[in-house]
């Protein structure tokens, strides 16, 4: 586990800092008030049973969703700002989503160089180059030219990942990403996950995977009821959880596996 | 059809050493007896179908009247070739607006979508269009193009009666086609819209790149059953007088008292849009398909 102290707030700030963080569909708050930093080069895992908000959290980071109340800042940038170029932030993030999302119409290839191509400006040759780097390295230089219905769930899951990396993003977030998996297929998308945090990327991701949380994970966040119950190191939370809330959810999660 | 599809002894060149066996056999032949059996029950059917409809035509009363009325040989092979003459206008005419329609329809309904607050009076602009030109029956717009523009007698608006035809099936399909792009621009799904923002990509960098290429697939099969329609409705601006397919069937009609140029006329309409019908439905095949793979969803 990395050894600096957990939201520092003061020196060294944390690349993405959120602050009271509230948000409601109406009239049901989903997020009651959520404060969580991310360091540069963290690996972020944030757990909780279905309807704790997770899924919520992320959308409101990649501003699919406008906050009712709270601060979220990305470096420098409040992401919260209403007069804030939306598009020009998500640039900065990537997003890899349950359902991959990959755009059907579209080529492995395509897929992962359109973002590069049309919202970077980057030429042709250049992003297709670095598409190709991207491939090899998640295992796909073979299905470059495939259509994702070609794929299986695994491999259109790198896919969307390669494209949410095209872009060389500064924050990547996931959003249980293997929930849709067959399970013999879940190790191979882990696989890369573990890969990008060795080389430094800074990931905040919703999982239910607790093994991979445990090994991978620099702190594990458990979200109950629209805030943040518990955080910590992944031995601390998965292991000795303090809160009775996070011990009955993971006897219910780990007693089924 | 049958459900099975499997190809006779598939496994039977595989190098494993698998022989099929006795029951595999017994089953494939059952297989092969049931479908032959379900083949001739198909054909009985429709051979017998066809006698009784051609029975029922040539035993009534009036049989006789309408063979040599509609029917009729050497009519037919005395006007054909006017006939098909008058039938090229409909094709230039039909391919002409389609093009027309295409472009402005998917316009129509890009205005329709976009949510930017400059476009709004052309927003409304456009959704009244749709209203009004859906509401108006084709015939009656023809006639209202086609004897109103022209008594205007405005500088520059055209008289030609194919010109102004081609105007009021425009005017009408337009409407229609426009809406068939704005349901084929909603049936995308939102996640879609999501992947592509979440990239950073601009709206229209999304409606341009992701949105509008599905859409449009979802939407050919819809498209061309309006254009089979357009084909056809082209036979409706005879009424303003240029000697397409129908105004020619007509003149021939009425200076021989049969009606068998019509027949004509109408197998030329019949073979245009049959194959269009098919291509179509094969489209629609496809379409399917590619929906049902799990990549968009």
């Amino acid at each position: 586990m990395s050894g600096s102290p957990s939201s520092g707030a003061g020196s060294g700030e944390a690349l993405l800092r959120i602050r009271a963080l509230r948000k409601s569909y109406g009239g049901r708050v989903v997020l009651r008030s959520i404060d969580l930093d991310v360091a540069e080069h963290q690996v972020v895992c944030l757990i909780g049973g279905s309807g704790s908000g997770k899924s919520t959290l992320l959308r409101c980071v990649d501003l699919l969703d406008t906050v009712d109340d709270g601060t979220i800042h990305l470096g420098d940038t409040e992401l919260t700002d209403p007069q804030l170029n939306a598009n020009a932030a998500r640039r900065r993030i990537g997003v890899v989503f349950q359902s991959y999302n990959l755009f059907p119409h579209l080529s492995v290839l395509e897929n992962v160089t359109l973002a590069p191509r049309k919202a970077h400006k980057i030429p042709r040759r250049e992003a297709e180059q670095h598409a190709q780097e991207l491939l090899a390295r998640l295992g796909l230089a073979e299905k470059a030219k495939d259509y994702p219905d070609r794929l299986s769930g695994g491999q259109q899951q790198r896919v969307a990942i390669a494209r949410a990396l095209a872009t060389n993003p500064e924050l990547l977030l996931f959003d249980e990403i293997t929930a849709a998996l067959d399970p013999e297929l879940v190790g191979e998308v882990l696989d890369v996950v573990s890969d990008l945090k060795h080389s430094g990327m800074t990931i905040l991701m919703a999982t239910h995977e607790m093994g991979f949380a445990r090994h991978a994970a620099d702190r594990v966040c458990y979200l109950e009821d629209g805030v943040i119950r518990e955080q910590g190191s992944a031995e601390q939370v998965l292991g000795d959880p303090q809160h009775a809330s996070t011990q009955r959810f993971l006897s219910r999660v780990l007693d089924h596996r | 059809m049958s459900e099975n599809t499997t190809a006779p002894g598939p496994a039977a060149t595989e190098d494993d050493g698998y022989r099929p066996s006795a029951i595999r056999v017994e089953r494939e032949r059952f297989r092969r007896g049931r479908r032959r059996r379900d083949g001739l029950i198909a054909i009985g059917c429709t051979v017998g179908f066809v006698v009784l409809v051609c029975v029922g035509l040539v035993s009534s009363p009036g049989w006789g009247q309408v063979h040599s009325t509609f029917l009729n040989g050497a009519e037919f092979r005395r006007y054909f070739g006017g006939i098909l003459g008058g039938f090229w206008l409909n094709v230039q005419m039909f391919l002409v607006s389609e093009v027309a329609i295409l472009v402005l329809a998917l316009l129509v309904a890009l205005i329709r979508v976009t949510r930017a607050p400059g476009l709004a009076p052309l927003r409304w602009t456009a959704t009244l269009y749709v209203d009004l030109f859906r509401g108006v029956p084709t015939l009656l717009l023809v006639y209202l193009v086609g004897f109103g523009v022209p008594a205007l007698q405005l500088q520059g608006t055209p008289s030609s009666p194919v010109v102004l035809g081609c105007i009021a099936l425009i005017l009408s399909y337009t409407a229609y086609v426009g809406e068939v792009f704005r349901a084929g621009l909603n049936s995308v799904h939102p996640a879609q819209r999501n992947a592509a923002k979440a990239l950073g990509l601009s709206e229209g960098q999304t409606l341009r790149h992701v949105i509008l290429p599905q859409a449009v697939r979802n939407v050919v099969p819809p498209l061309l059953n309006d254009f089979i329609a357009l084909q056809k409705d082209t036979a409706l601006t005879s009424v303003l007088g240029p000697l397409e397919a129908l105004r020619v069937a007509q003149i021939h009609a009425t200076y021989d008292f049969n009606y068998t140029p019509y027949f004509a006329a109408a197998l030329l309409f019949i073979l245009t849009t049959i194959p269009l019908t098919r291509y179509a439905d094969w489209l629609q095949r496809k379409a399917t398909v590619r929906q049902w793979a799990e990549a968009g969803r």
